[in-house]
């Protein structure tokens, strides 16, 4: 048992560090959220030139071959720098089903266009009804000859509008919360039958309402069973947010404890008051406690049992979204009023973490959902 | 990085886990795992039993009966005897008063209290505590006067634990009241609880329980040999005694082995038409609370591995955090089964009080009488030890430098 990276991993995790560091400060992302499209092409060539855009994959595909570590490493230090380009859609997501769910010839041909920076990819599954099951899927896939053609409305797709492909969760048979009968379709952007309408997320990344009106998909992997693939690559969506969240979190703790020691208030600094060092302590046992979680979601997300793999990444999730939200609501009060404006880092920090909350469910849906089981401790 | 045990350590565990279930004998383990009062001649059986094994004191020095265990050793040693029910060696001998005196005693006080220290023939209890100092705990007042080859004891100390069944009680005492700095004027003594002038008066705690005590010194004389290490430096082997041990302090497995408990029970409670543990509200209280442990147990293991790099016997102040989380999940356990229990536990069983002969059976359901008594008696754990306000204090000055 040990808590160490390796040289490989120490490596990875200097010049990511480095990259945010010198490349990603406050002014620096406010200008790469001005660019067209709401990101930085430049820095995705950078990521590209770095190995991050093909880092979970095989080398055959022009990747590094990284696992979970890896992309933990990544995905804390691009928290820390509240990265707005699309890599969780286009390298966790959309790489991963291709890599859960596509044959090889797919394979092939998709993952080293997403190592290169060529191939930006979204995943598109929620609807309007859906809230957070995967598995509730009203859009319909219909054979038609040789092609399957799409039809129905997703909702709140990450990056979805630079996306050259999409991945579109659709139901091939049975009813709207069915667990068999899903499938997933590549839809090319942009395309007929497929309309996008872009927009800024409240952490001033991107999202798109799509909607398919005879689209083209193409399947990838079983398009009666999806599902297993899907979940599997949540799961590890789950991982990886864990790890940003605790990136968000640690720098929101920094901010604070630094502000504290700065900012004078009754001819001292109001880090001098008990009251105050006890909130931040407090922080620190949030942060930890969710550090902990994250490091055994990425520990735990290449565990082959599917339900005991789900059980820590939810649980993870849960851990993460109560610590977060706490967290981050106490960096901003005790910044005062500068935490409450768009002037300062803090209160993006607490919007990126209000909005990793959210995704792929919160604390709450997954609590009921693991509350349903026999719960979470480790049998003796 | 790895979450995996090696075949060793997974050995070892096994090796842990068969002694403790089978050489504890089952009827203490039981009492304890439902947190029934477990008696002194059960500490004595439980302690004597590992001491012969070699596992009452793993981590004093070789020489006398120390194992030079892994941290990771250490940490599964807890956790098997944690997890399963086992009462933990007298911390008052095993982690406080033994290690200052195999580290700090002179040769003839490590052959006279060493072995009988590791073996429960001594009972110790701590004398630290007084009504005016208690988080602040250098402003202590019992004061030790030389007097030719004796000491001269004077003072009161509380909140002495198990004084009742204690044959000798470690002191801090004041011996230079000019001192320039007050924690610079304490000496460690050792007294022993048959001298003339000492008088125990128990202090009954919300369960009704005799758990603590006040220790009253009138004009005691105690052999001057019966100084620990130096005059006046009582307050560095106070540092080292409390900070030694402080992996087990989050105490996750009695935590996981009250959770576990928990939902047996509420297959046993109804509301409505069902069992407890069929209520959603219920089920997600218990949840939360696995995954806020779950989470600790991963804190501790972190802990642990980073002793491997950490100077021996300074402590690390992330071990604040375990006492910190540690202590409100054990209470959060301590909450639940009282809830879950209901209109049983309102009941006050007199006779649970001192000794264990008491009959809790006698009203409503058996696993009911021990709810209440429990939840008011662990509000201690938040306090002692450090109250987590100190242990608040320590992070704020360790970890965030304020």
């Amino acid at each position: 048992m040990d808590f160490d990276l390796n040289d490989d991993q120490r490596l990875l995790k200097d010049s990511v560090e480095r990259l945010i560091t010198d490349k990603y400060g406050f002014d620096q992302r406010r200008a790469n959220m001005a660019a067209p499209g709401g990101w930085s092409r430049t820095m995705w060539a950078q990521f590209a030139e770095l190995g991050l855009l093909g880092l979970p994959f095989a080398e055959e595909h022009g990747g590094f071959g990284g696992g979970p570590v890896e992309a933990m490493i990544v995905a804390e230090a691009f928290g820390r720098g509240l990265v707005l380009e699309p890599y969780l859609a286009t390298v966790i997501l959309g790489g991963g089903l291709i890599r859960r769910a596509g044959d090889a010839a797919t394979q092939a041909s998709l993952l080293p266009q997403i190592a290169s920076g060529e191939l930006l990819l979204a995943f598109a599954h929620v609807e309007p009804q859906s809230r957070y099951e995967l598995h509730n899927v009203a859009t319909i896939a219909r054979q038609d000859g040789a092609r399957w053609r799409l039809e129905g409305d997703k909702g709140v797709v990450l990056h979805g509008d630079c996306a050259n492909k999409i991945l579109v969760t659709a139901r091939t048979a049975g009813s709207t919360r069915d667990r068999t009968g899903i499938g997933l379709f590549l839809v090319d952007v942009p395309g007929e039958g497929v309309s996008v309408r872009g927009y800024p997320t409240q952490d001033g990344l991107r999202a798109a309402e799509v909607s398919l009106a005879g689209a083209t998909g193409i399947p990838l992997g079983d398009p009666a069973n999806a599902l297993p693939a899907i979940e599997r690559v949540v799961d590890e969506a789950l991982a990886f947010l864990a790890a940003e969240a605790v990136g968000v979190m640690a720098a929101m703790h920094a901010s604070t404890v630094d502000y504290m020691k700065q900012r004078k208030q009754f001819g001292r600094a109001i880090g001098d008051f008990q009251a105050l060092q006890h909130r931040a302590v407090d922080m620190l046992v949030l942060l930890e406690q969710a550090r902990s979680m994250a490091l055994l979601a990425t520990m735990m997300v290449a565990e082959d049992d599917p339900v005991e793999r789900h059980k820590v990444a939810a649980a993870a999730k849960v851990q993460i979204g109560r610590s977060g939200r706490k967290l981050g609501q106490e960096a901003v009060q005790l910044h005062g009023g500068i935490g409450v404006t768009m002037e300062y880092m803090v209160g993006h920090y607490f919007k990126r973490m209000s909005m990793i909350e959210i995704l792929f469910g919160d604390a709450d849906t997954h609590l009921a959902q693991l509350a349903e089981g026999s719960g979470v401790l480790e049998a003796a | 990085m790895d979450l995996s045990f090696t075949p060793e350590e997974r050995a070892f565990r096994e090796e842990m886990r068969r002694f403790f279930r089978t050489e504890i004998p089952a009827e203490i383990r039981e009492k304890a795992g439902k947190g029934e009062h477990v008696s002194k001649a059960d500490l004595i059986t439980t302690q004597q039993a590992m001491n012969k094994a070699g596992l009452a004191t793993p981590h004093w020095p070789r020489a006398w009966g120390g194992r030079d265990w892994t941290p990771v050793q250490t940490y599964i040693w807890l956790d098997e005897m944690q997890t399963n029910s086992v009462p933990a060696p007298l911390a008052f001998n095993t982690s406080m008063v033994g290690p200052v005196i195999a580290e700090f005693g002179s040769e003839a006080q490590k052959q006279r209290f060493l072995p009988a220290t590791a073996n429960l023939d001594i009972w110790w209890c701590q004398g630290f505590s007084e009504p005016g100092a208690g988080s602040d705990l250098a402003g202590l007042r019992t004061s030790a006067v030389r007097d030719g080859d004796e000491w001269v004891v004077n003072g009161q100390k509380t909140w002495t634990t198990l004084a009742q069944h204690a044959d000798w009680i470690f002191c801090l005492c004041r011996t230079d009241p000019n001192a320039a700095k007050k924690q610079q004027g304490i000496s460690f003594i050792l007294i022993d609880m048959k001298t003339p002038g000492i008088t125990v008066r128990p202090i009954q705690t919300l369960d009704g329980g005799h758990e603590v005590n006040e220790v009253w010194f009138d004009e005691v004389r105690v052999p001057y040999e019966n100084l620990v290490g130096e005059e006046n430096k009582g307050w560095d082997y106070a540092k080292f005694l409390l900070g030694n041990e402080r992996t087990g302090i989050a105490r996750v497995g009695v935590s996981k082995a009250r959770l576990l408990r928990l939902r047996e029970l509420a297959k046993l409670e109804r509301i409505g038409d069902k069992p407890l543990i069929e209520d959603r509200h219920f089920r997600e209280k218990l949840t939360a609370l696995e995954i806020e442990l779950r989470a600790l147990e991963m804190t501790q293991l972190r802990v642990v591995a980073g002793e491997r790099d950490r100077p021996r016997g300074v402590p690390n102040p992330m071990s604040s955090i375990l006492k910190l989380k540690g202590s409100e999940i054990q209470q959060a356990t301590t909450e639940l089964l009282m809830e879950l229990v209901g209109p049983y536990a309102m009941p006050y069983h007199a006779g649970a009080e001192p000794e264990g002969d008491n009959d809790p059976q006698s009203i409503g359901p058996e696993y009911a009488a021990e709810a209440a008594p429990t939840y008011f008696n662990w509000r201690k754990i938040s306090i002692y030890g450090g109250s987590n306000e100190i242990q608040r204090n320590i992070l704020a000055k360790a970890i965030l430098g304020f």
